[in-house]
């Protein structure tokens, strides 16, 4: 019973209380890059959620034979195979997107959430619990992309997923497609969540 | 000329940190304090030169020779991570006022994606040797310049009375908002 709460859990925390993104500010790079379309950000979320998983997995199975001062570049090692996996996938099947995505994907391999969650997770708890975690996390990671690039995509070019959505009702806020309108999305979005967590 | 537009691409135009989101983690986190922040800069523009070309090298001379370009993130991440051990070191044992300074930030550097982020892109643009070096020169003091005006910006924060919501975190964001909308003032520079 006690193990089964603690599965529950594990899951839970990267939803909202320790959301990788909006809460531990980890993992910004690619959040403000790929969020300037709800597409962009579901590829970006595909490839974080195969890569976390994993290598969670295979950290959390190789855990006990790794020793202490080779670990970081072990676990980096794991996660830039898989990164290359995701991103030659992606270069095969979807061109498009990978090009869109550019050098984000590769990218992936040096993103604080998955490094930090081999470190501080994978590297000490078994498989069953590392996938918990990391399935939570990557879904904490995929809420708040969705919720930033659904603003910036609605507020910036009047549509969702490509889909007209505004049409007429007021002219888009070209800002928030790009650049600027990541930092000052991201900063209302990371207040926010801050004042309903201190309520 | 061609090294100049590059060079100031880099810089300005299309700047590392408020166009291409690398290297927001150090940014977020050393910008409160100007001289930590002019050290984080200059750790970084040293360590982003070195690994730049050292990574193009590697690409164009080893795995491109051999079609092994599939190794490219791998063997970069590697290369990156000896290479911030080994500027550690050395600055270590050469200048140990300088480790004071910068040694802490080192380790930090190396999940910088800053540094693998341009000699990914340097890669991507297919850049020879030379337009390397001054691509990532101007990468890394597009990075400092970015830093150091955001610190310089957030010091004066401190003394002002920010919503509690907004502290911290979120100030610093729309801060780095209204900073990448007047770097865009400069879009006009490179044709």
């Amino acid at each position: 019973m006690k193990g089964e709460v603690s599965l529950g859990k594990e899951f839970t925390k990267g939803l909202w209380r320790e959301n990788p993104v909006l809460v531990m500010l980890l993992g910004l790079c690619p959040t403000l890059a790929v969020t300037n379309s709800v597409k962009n950000a579901l590829g970006m979320i595909g490839a974080v959620f195969f890569v976390l998983t994993c290598s969670s997995i295979m950290v959390s199975l190789i855990k006990k034979l790794v020793p202490l001062q080779v670990r970081i570049a072990t676990y980096i090692v794991i996660i830039a195979t898989f990164v290359t996996m995701a991103d030659r996938f992606l270069a095969a099947y979807f061109p498009a997107l990978s090009k869109a995505l550019g050098p984000y994907v590769p990218l992936i391999v040096v993103n604080c959430i998955i490094l930090g969650r081999q470190e501080a997770f994978a590297s000490r708890h078994g498989v069953v619990a590392s996938v918990a975690d990391a399935v939570g996390m990557s879904l904490g990671f995929g809420i708040a992309l969705m919720l930033l690039s659904s603003i910036r995509e609605i507020l910036g070019n009047g549509t969702w997923l490509g889909v007209p959505i505004v049409k007429g009702l007021f002219t888009p806020w070209q800002v928030m497609i790009l650049p600027a309108g990541a930092f000052l999305a991201l900063g209302v979005l990371v207040s926010m969540v801050r004042y309903f967590k201190n309520r | 000329m061609e090294f100049f537009v590059i060079f100031m691409s880099a810089l300005l135009v299309n700047n590392f940190v408020l166009s291409y989101f690398l290297g927001i983690c150090p940014f977020v986190g050393v910008s409160n304090r100007l001289d930590s922040a002019f050290s984080m800069g200059m750790a970084v523009t040293f360590v982003m030169s070195l690994a730049a070309v050292v990574s193009w090298a590697i690409y164009n001379l080893v795995l491109v020779k051999y079609g092994l370009e599939f190794l490219e993130i791998v063997s970069f991440i590697l290369v990156i991570a000896s290479l911030v051990q080994l500027v550690e070191m050395f600055i270590r044992r050469m200048s140990p006022v300088l480790y004071q300074t910068l040694g802490i930030y080192l380790p930090l550097i190396t999940t910088n994606c800053a540094i693998l982020g341009v000699a990914l892109l340097a890669v991507l643009k297919q850049y020879t040797f030379a337009e390397t070096v001054v691509f990532s020169v101007g990468a890394g003091l597009g990075f400092t310049l970015a830093i150091v005006v955001m610190a310089g910006i957030r010091e004066e924060l401190d003394a002002a009375d920010v919503p509690a919501p907004f502290r911290g975190a979120g100030i610093t964001f729309i801060t780095a908002g209204i900073l990448a909308l007047t770097f865009m003032g400069f879009s006009g520079l490179v044709r």
